[in-house]
């Protein structure tokens, strides 16, 4: 057995299109995962227009907006160690890959410091000063915990996906002829980013 | 794939055979090789499809007349919770794709794996830990979910049982299915031989195809619905708990989003395999091959839009109504003609009756039923009075046992002399067959009638006027177990002691039957080259 699962991962190691397109199968998975949540946020809001926005008002649009440039600088440093490993710079790629990780976690942080604030101030699910606010912006606060939370697992997800590509970069064992495992991982954090850029109007913007 | 029907000299290292470092069940739990795989889908499958018939036969007993208030409505709940839960996310979900897709569907397309065949191994992982959480709920402290298997809230948030760990479960079982769909449409997409277009492809890889894209599609919202319930649970987000300014009819939607899509989950790969049968016991190639292979399609796209007629009580606009009802008969079109196209394919054939065929035919006739007392439900009016009765219990028995379990039976039936190398007692297959109708019919007929009567379902006990029709459907169970228990033997002495089964017993034309029986290690010694569609019968004496 063990001979044959050689042959296997060889031949499907070099398969590029196929492995390309498992991803990308598995990010419409992700895409769909939160479509269910949005489809809940827009059906809800349709019905608390008012509390929605009251909601909305009460949230950090500073530590929203700042989070947003870390992710999306962070973006550009993945499809630029992408970039590099094709043209063969692996330090360079690993530079790159390092830096994404270190805005990945730098957001994480971020979002700590602000959910710490939100508790803090009783606003959390199940809370006594929630429960003393209009229904409505119960479920504001509901979706908010929900989908950034669902969106910092991924985070933090991508972040784990990189640090073990960081390994393989340093191993060598993504190198110029064989990068699919880091574009791939790229993908999932743009992917990763790409919802946050709806998150952040949703909930920062939404007053 | 004529070009390639030369006999096989020496064959060596049939999957079945160690040949690795590991020994015994390690060797089998580490396998990559999609024949194994299947296998193991195989074994666990079966084991939590008799866990079911189980729960099913301890609610029929119970429901006997003379056997009234025997036990309390709680433990009935419960009963069928684990029944449905059982059933849908253990056996009749991960039934034919995850078992005959992953051992056909590399053979069929003349691939030597699957796409992925890691992810494979570890989609069977996810499987087993979904199964194990399940499974753990029933024993712990708090008791088994006595929701039911859709887990609707706001009584899913509310209950003491222990809904939480069930429904984590069916989240990992949900990825495992998500993952083998992802799988198999990358296979098909990446590793068909060459000269094998998409329309020279086989219909069992084209249903596969078409509930690849339900499993990708359809399965992550059942996961975040899945997950909502946990949350709500775990920290009471309020998304559709009324209490907190959410909606439990948003619940209804999310779920039944994933889970009508899932009935053709359950029921494509099972037309896929029936139309893999009929052509090679008539002789004769597929008619409408188009027509079907397209339908498939058809049924996954039209499938996906129609889950609110699971909900024509429940509160909806009368305008939602009229469409999910009118998108619900149009869904009834391409099964038509699936339908006719198989007994067209009939036609004139020159019929070699074996088991395969008998059950397969059993398939299209009990499908029928189901199909066509979907179509009644599906009208608004009716759907009013029938709703959450027995009708509706007979209905989808009909469908996912007559239809998914009898297309499962005539799939193992055709494909264990090459899965295992060696011949079930073809007689002992037909004695089978008489127990499991009769039995099938006396139970989930009865219940089509007492539904019509009024008998609401999931209830424990019944009202006088319904005994006979309850005491019917009992003893119907009873003979449909014993059928089972004949079948299931037949095929459990067959592996031991069967005689040898030669690399095409059916005299079968898709690739599969071109490999020995069990297949070898790499599948096929030299990949095939294709140069036709897959049902092409030459005339006696030239072959």
């Amino acid at each position: 057995m063990s001979q044959t699962g050689t042959i296997h991962e060889e031949e499907h190691h070099h398969d590029y299109f196929g492995a390309k397109l498992g991803m990308w199968l598995f990010l419409l998975t992700e895409v769909l995962l939160f479509s269910g949540l949005f489809l809940a946020y827009s059906y809800l809001r349709s019905i608390y227009p008012v509390e929605f926005h009251h909601a909305g008002s009460d949230m950090n649009a500073f530590i929203g907006v700042t989070n947003t440039f870390v992710l999306l600088t962070s973006s550009l440093t993945m499809a630029l160690g992408i970039a590099a490993i094709q043209r063969g710079r692996r330090r360079m790629a690993l530079l790159c890959v390092c830096t994404t990780i270190l805005l990945g976690l730098v957001f994480l942080m971020d979002k700590a410091i602000e959910w710490t604030e939100e508790i803090r101030r009783g606003l959390y699910p199940s809370s006594a000063h929630l429960a003393t606010l209009p229904l409505g912006e119960q479920t504001f606060f509901g979706l908010y915990y929900t989908m950034t939370g669902l969106h910092g697992l991924h985070v933090l997800a991508g972040v784990s996906v990189l640090s073990l590509m960081a390994v393989l970069l340093a191993r060598g064992r993504i190198n110029q002829e064989r990068f699919v495992l880091l574009e791939n991982s790229g993908l999932y954090w743009h992917l990763v980013d790409v919802i946050w850029i709806f998150l952040l109007p949703l909930f920062y913007l939404a007053a | 794939m004529s070009a390639i029907r030369t006999e096989h000299p020496h064959f060596p290292g049939s999957y079945l055979d160690n040949t690795g470092k590991r020994k015994g069940i390690l060797a089998w739990i580490t396998s990559t090789d999609h024949k194994r795989i299947g296998i193991l889908y195989l074994v666990s499958t079966l084991s939590f499809f008799a866990v079911g018939v189980g729960a099913g036969f301890l609610m029929r007993l119970v429901q006997l007349s003379r056997f009234h208030n025997l036990i309390t409505a709680q433990t009935y709940n419960s009963l069928f919770t684990v029944h449905g839960v059982v059933m849908i996310f253990l056996f009749v979900i991960p039934g034919l794709p995850p078992v005959f897709g992953n051992f056909m569907l590399p053979l069929l397309i003349g691939a030597r794996d699957v796409a992925f065949p890691r992810l494979n191994l570890y989609s069977w992982y996810f499987y087993v830990a979904g199964a194990l959480v399940a499974l753990t709920s029933l024993f712990l402290p708090g008791g088994p979910a006595d929701t039911g298997w859709t887990f609707y809230a706001p009584f899913s948030l509310r209950t003491g049982t222990n809904v939480t760990m069930a429904v984590f479960g069916a989240f990992l079982l949900g990825f495992s299915s998500m993952l083998t769909g992802i799988n198999f449409i990358t296979t098909m997409h990446r590793l068909k031989a060459p000269g094998m277009t998409w329309f020279r492809m086989p219909l069992f890889p084209w249903s596969l195809y078409a509930t690849g894209w339900i499993q990708v599609l359809a399965t992550p919202i059942l996961a975040i619905t899945l997950l909502l319930v946990i949350l709500e649970r775990l920290v009471g987000v309020g998304i559709f708990d009324p209490a907190k300014g959410g909606d439990p009819l948003l619940y209804q939607h999310l779920f039944w989003t994933y889970s009508h899509p899932a009935v053709y989950i359950m029921i494509l790969p099972a037309m896929g395999a029936i139309t893999e049968i009929l052509p090679t016991f008539a002789r004769r190639t597929i008619f409408g091959y188009t027509a079907i292979a397209l339908s498939s399609i058809a049924i996954a796209g039209v499938g996906s839009l129609v889950w609110g007629h699971h909900m024509f009580t429940s509160g909806m606009s009368p305008f939602a109504n009229m469409l999910f009802s009118l998108l619900t008969m149009i869904v009834a079109v391409p099964s038509a003609i699936k339908v006719f196209n198989w007994t067209a394919t009939l036609y004139k054939g020159s019929i070699d009756f074996q088991p395969p065929l008998l059950y397969a035919l059993t398939f299209i006739f009990l499908f029928s039923i189901g199909g066509l007392t979907g179509v009644i439900q599906g009208a608004l009016a009716v759907n009013v009075h029938l709703h959450d009765t027995y009708f509706i219990v007979g209905h989808f028995h009909y469908v996912m046992f007559g239809g998914t379990g009898f297309g499962f039976f005539a799939a193992i039936l055709y494909w264990f002399p090459k899965m295992f190398g060696r011949m079930y007692s073809r007689r002992t297959a037909f004695i089978a067959w008489w127990p499991m109708v009769i039995g099938f019919n006396m139970l989930y007929f009865s219940m089509l009638v007492l539904g019509l009567q009024g008998m609401p379902r999931r209830y424990y006990n019944h009202l006088p006027m319904f005994n006979t029709g309850h005491d019917v459907a009992t003893v119907g169970s009873w003979i449909l177990i014993l059928g089972l228990i004949i079948f299931f033997a037949n095929l459990a002495v067959a592996l031991f002691r069967g005689e040898k089964a030669g690399a095409n017993p059916w005299g079968g034309v898709t690739l599969e039957w071109t490999t020995a029986s069990p297949p070898p290690v790499e599948n096929f010694r030299e990949i095939p080259t294709v140069t036709h569609g897959p049902y092409v019968f030459e005339p006696e004496g030239q072959a």
